[in-house]
């Protein structure tokens, strides 16, 4: 299995909103965990080694570009 | 004069007039040995029972008071097993198996080890560097007693090491003056600051870790159980970073407490300061603090680094003097014993002219190998327990807050993974792995035990090669070149009803052959061998080409 890249949430904007409703009202450091713990929760979910790193490598690549 | 760096917690090899040093007399040696630590006295003792003479050099007469290691693995034991010391460490030594981890004051999980059955040892002990030592020292003198040539000299420190085209000089000093010695093979087990090294002018590169570690060993009669406590973010007064509570055996517990970079030495090594965070620690589950006395307390910085090479001629540096790892894991003694076994067989065999001097080579690529994945393991380790930086911080707080209600996110805390032998993986002395067998089992891999008959599989691999011919035939082979070949004929059922030399060796196969080094290494495995393919795969184990 590759990195699924094409949209793959239904109902986008509903998702949108839970994720920053998630964060609503939390301190920097709070918001900062919450991602963190997210993170781990998802990747665990996904578990496969090799689709983790695709997800790393795109995720630093958009950072690199931003910058 | 030999200066006294130490107290000692045992004497072990007093000092006795040395006569070459009233006579003046220079004598040469086969194999001299500087240092008898864990990994000089090992070494000693596999050369000795080999029939190898050697001589080691310690500049103290015993085992140094305070434990330093506590914890020995599986591999440890089944070495010392196998040089006739084991049993008396897993008598002496404290099994566990439950383990806390706790973030600051709550428990977030507990694991129960729940040993794997089927090997003779247990996956490591807790037990005091010192019987350590004095076990392998005690088994040095049964088999001197049986013939082996082996002698230590205590209160013997070696002052100077040169090298030249022919044998080594060494410069040693004594309570009654100096001499001079010849060696024909040095090995240098002078532990992490090996003078040797310094005296030969080669690097030890690696990382500090900037951390302090204080270490107390109390002593308590206190019904206490018999458990591994760990605390990151400990909750009580002054603890630093984590702590962590260990048992060991006549009732003393291994406390450590990480305490950070800045920090006065002096003051935190203050017995009321030292007691006043004991306190804290003990009564943080029972609310009491039990009656206990401070046996012996120490603070380490740690660091990661190990030589270039563990070979300079005719000179070898194993344990310490080669390598240096954080103790998270407990791989400092556990990775130096594996060092000394695997330069014992060779270097007998080249010794006795059995094998060519590139086998010696083999030493330093697999031990260094060895060395790596422990410093990446303890590295990893050390940096769980210390982020470097915000965002790893975040992340670790992540995966404890996680692991207190998540299984999934245990695995992820890593106060430090157990020490197991490294698979010599892609190595130049690996044969062929020559059917679809367990991975466990693969070439380069140190044998699984199992049980054979009324006892164990380790305990036919004692010293030599072996054929292990599983539901087959025993290939016709007795020797390959002058090196002796025994074979043992398995019948993994009838042998091992239990099933687990089965699937440790065969998996989904009806029947195998194993080429075993004298390290109760893997060398090769076949799905059926014959006598040249084994004599082929051995002449490759031992470095003879074509
Ligand atoms: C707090 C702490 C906890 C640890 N916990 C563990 C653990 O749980 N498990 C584990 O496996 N490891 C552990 N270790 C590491 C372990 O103690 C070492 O890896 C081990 O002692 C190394 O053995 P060695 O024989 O290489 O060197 P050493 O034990 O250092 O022995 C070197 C010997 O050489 C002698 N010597 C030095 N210079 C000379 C000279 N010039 N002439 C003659 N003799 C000389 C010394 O006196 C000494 O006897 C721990 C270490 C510390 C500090």
């Amino acid at each position: 299995m590759a990195l699924t890249l094409t949209p793959n949430i239904s109902d986008p904007d509903g998702f949108y909103d839970t994720l920053l409703a998630a964060h609503e009202g939390l301190s920097k450091a709070q918001s900062d965990a919450l991602n963190a713990r997210l993170i781990l929760v998802l990747a665990n979910h996904i578990g496969d080694r090799a689709i983790l790193e695709a997800a790393l490598k795109l995720a630093a690549r958009d950072g690199a570009s931003a910058s | 004069m030999v200066a006294t760096r130490y107290e000692t917690a045992f004497k072990l090899y007093p000092y006795e007039t040395v006569e070459a040093a009233q006579s003046g007399a220079v004598t040469r040696h086969k194999v001299v040995i500087i240092g008898g630590g864990p990994v000089g006295l090992a070494l000693a003792l596999d050369l000795g029972l080999r029939g190898t003479p050697v001589l080691v050099l310690d500049d103290h007469d015993g085992a140094g008071l305070g434990s330093r290691a506590i914890c020995f693995s599986k591999r440890t034991l089944d070495i010392a097993t196998r040089l006739g010391a084991g049993q008396a460490m897993v008598d002496k030594g404290v099994v566990w198996n439950v383990g806390r981890v706790f973030h600051g004051a709550g428990q977030i999980f507990e694991f129960n080890l729940l040993p794997e059955t089927g090997h003779r040892n247990p996956a490591f002990i807790n037990l005091q560097q010192p019987y350590f030592e004095k076990y392998f020292v005690d088994a040095i003198r049964t088999a001197q007693q049986n013939g082996a040539p082996i002698e230590i000299r205590g209160r013997n420190q070696v002052t100077a090491v040169t090298q030249g085209t022919g044998p080594a000089t060494l410069q040693v000093e004594t309570p009654d003056g100096p001499y001079r010695l010849e060696a024909d093979w040095v090995v240098a087990c002078d532990g992490a600051r090996s003078p040797t090294r310094d005296m030969l002018g080669l690097s030890f590169d690696g990382r500090v870790f900037e951390d302090n570690f204080l270490i107390a060993d109390v002593r308590m009669k206190a019904d206490f159980p018999t458990e591994r406590w760990f605390w990151f973010e400990p909750p009580f007064e002054g603890a630093g970073q984590s702590a962590l509570l260990h048992k060991q055996p006549d009732d003393v517990w291994r406390i450590d407490f990480q305490l950070g970079w800045d920090i006065d030495r002096q003051k935190e090594l203050d017995p009321d300061r030292i007691r006043a965070r004991v306190d804290a620690m003990l009564s943080s589950q029972t609310g009491t603090v039990p009656d206990y006395t401070l046996e012996w307390t120490s603070i380490y910085t740690f660091q990661c680094r190990r030589m270039q090479s563990f070979r300079h001629g005719n000179v070898f540096f194993a344990g310490d003097s080669a390598h240096q790892v954080s103790p998270f894991g407990a791989r400092g003694a556990n990775s130096g014993v594996q060092d000394a076994e695997n330069l014992a067989w060779k270097l007998d065999l080249v010794i006795r002219g059995l094998a060519p001097e590139a086998l010696l080579d083999s030493y330093s690529e697999e031990r260094v190998w060895g060395a790596d994945e422990n410093i990446l393991n303890s590295t990893r380790a050390t940096d769980f327990l210390t982020p470097k930086t915000e965002i790893s911080q975040i992340f670790r707080n992540a995966v404890l807050d996680l692991a207190a209600h998540a299984p999934f996110a245990r695995p992820l805390v890593n106060s430090g993974r157990l020490s197991v032998p490294c698979v010599y993986d892609g190595l130049s002395l690996n044969g062929p792995d020559g059917f679809d067998g367990p991975a466990l089992s693969r070439p380069g891999a140190a044998c699984p035990d199992a049980p054979v008959g009324a006892g164990f599989l380790l305990d036919h691999l004692t010293g030599g090669f072996v054929v292990l011919a599983l539901n087959t035939d025993v290939p016709d082979i007795a020797e390959v070149d002058g090196i002796p070949v025994t074979c043992l004929q398995l019948d993994p059922h009838k042998d091992d009803p239990s099933g687990a030399l089965a699937n440790r060796y065969l998996g989904g196969a009806a029947k195998a052959h194993y080429l075993i080094r004298p390290d109760q290494h893997i060398a090769a495995r076949f799905a059926h061998a014959r006598p040249d393919g084994i004599r082929a795969a051995l002449r490759r184990a031992i470095c003879r080409k074509g």
